[in-house]
């Protein structure tokens, strides 16, 4: 999964994105955003769910299905690309 | 560095003070020029009474209606004259499409009176015509939408064969429309030529993200500024009345091989299309600024005080780099006047506040 565009996105705390390349702008609540950070900082998944956990309450049975649904969205909206691959292969 | 205005003691003119639904640039480049510490004279050069800088107190000093373009040199330089015989102009910065082509035509007359613009030379003028914008830049791997020069209602007949549906219908100067089929094709033909005249534009569309550039070419294939913007708010009349300044490096190298090809002399604001292809495509080279300049003063590039400078002939550096995420929203006032103002422009076509 290519998640370079997601180094240039400008977010801030309270929730708002700037994509300052297509100049749109998003919104996302606080786990959205804790989620997205951390992909534009590289990190994957797993590490994403492990740091995650110790804040939020939250079983990784449903993570990972949250997760798998957050990145059709974002892959929607042309932020990451699975590069011809499916959301699957692109989770891995 | 942006340029300082504070220490020119001279007199610069600005055409386009009307504002509203279909805003002219002239009142946000004076404010850009004020912006810069200038504190000289303001001269706004209209051709309406209604035009409604006229009746902000801290915009211009004085008022002159002038001929429209239409009239001819001839009117353009006697009316000229009348006004330098009571106001010497040391600059003038035309921002209206239809009246550019005349101070460059006239550049050398103006230049004897003392007057200094900085403008691009009439061959390149022409060429970012829209008429010649597909046959001159495609060649050169610039994409331009297809387009049909229209001089006769009976060419619709063919435009579902030569660029199919939708497309634009477009005057030459101003206006477009967009046309899902004959019928529809007709109507804005006749609607735009009973307006503008012929002959006009038919475009193909492309789908795709719209973006707008201000620039500043140096003449020499170079640009002094350079601010790229998304509209964020679109009005029914297609006016951007929102927009905020983007970074995209794939963008910036298309409009700098469009300003090196050139070789732009001054003001101008490119319309670019990023199609869903992935691919850039020209849509329109406007020869002035536009009305939303105040975003590249307020991105961190005074761009109207850096053409005053050029006018003047002087060195300017390459203005700063631009702020990304830099925004304007555009807001609408009432001005409150005394219906003498009006009288006084539309009895003497002048007004001389200070």
């Amino acid at each position: 999964m290519n998640t370079e565009k997601l180094s240039n996105l400008a977010m801030n705390d309270n929730g708002f994105i700037f994509d300052p390349e297509s100049g749109y702008s998003y919104t996302a609540n606080e786990t959205g955003i804790f989620i997205l950070k951390r992909m534009a900082n590289g990190m994957q998944r797993q590490e994403i769910f492990e740091e995650l956990s110790e804040i939020y309450d939250v079983s990784e049975d449903n993570f990972n299905s949250d997760y798998a649904h957050y990145m059709l969205m974002l892959e929607a909206l042309d932020l990451i690309d699975f590069e011809g691959g499916t959301l699957e292969s692109g989770l891995e | 560095m942006n340029p300082d205005l504070s220490k020119l003691d001279i007199t610069i003119a600005v055409t386009g003070l009307k504002t509203g639904d279909n805003p002219q640039p002239g009142v946000p480049v004076i404010r850009s020029i004020r912006a810069a510490g200038f504190t000289g004279r303001i001269v706004g050069l209209i051709y309406d009474s209604m035009e409604s800088g006229i009746y902000l107190d801290d915009l211009v000093d004085q008022v002159y209606q002038m001929p429209y373009p239409s009239a001819g040199a001839d009117a353009f330089l006697t009316r000229l004259d009348h006004i330098m015989a009571q106001t010497p102009l040391d600059v003038i910065v035309p921002t209206l499409d239809s009246e550019v082509i005349l101070y460059i035509r006239l550049a050398e007359e103006l230049k004897r009176r003392g007057i200094n613009t900085f403008l691009p030379t009439e061959e390149c003028f022409l060429l970012r015509d829209k008429t010649k914008l597909e046959s001159f830049f495609t060649p050169q791997g610039i994409q331009v939408p297809k387009t049909i020069l229209l001089t006769s209602v009976s060419q619709l007949n063919n435009l579902h064969e030569e660029i199919g549906y939708p497309c634009f219908i477009k005057g030459r100067y101003y206006e477009a429309a967009k046309a899902a089929n004959w019928d529809e094709a007709a109507k804005h033909f006749y609607d735009i030529q009973a307006r503008w005249g012929l002959p006009l534009l038919a475009q193909q569309i492309v789908p795709g993200e719209e973006y707008n550039i201000v620039i500043v070419g140096d003449g020499e294939g170079d640009t002094i500024g350079m601010v790229p913007q998304k509209k964020l708010v679109i009005t029914d009349k297609g006016k951007g009345f929102g927009g905020v300044v983007v970074k995209s490096p794939s963008l910036d190298e298309f409009a700098r091989k469009i300003i090196s090809i050139l070789k732009w002399r001054g003001p101008c604001e490119l319309e670019i299309i990023r199609g869903f292809d992935g691919v850039f495509y020209l849509i329109e080279i406007n020869p002035r600024f536009p009305a939303w300049v105040r975003l590249a003063e307020g991105s961190g590039q005074n761009q109207p005080a850096a053409v005053v400078l050029k006018a003047l002939g002087q060195e300017v550096d390459k203005l700063p780099e631009c702020k990304t995420g830099t925004m304007f929203v555009r807001h609408a006032e009432d001005i409150i006047a005394d219906i003498s103002v009006m009288g006084e422009v539309s009895a003497k076509s002048e007004l001389i506040r200070r």
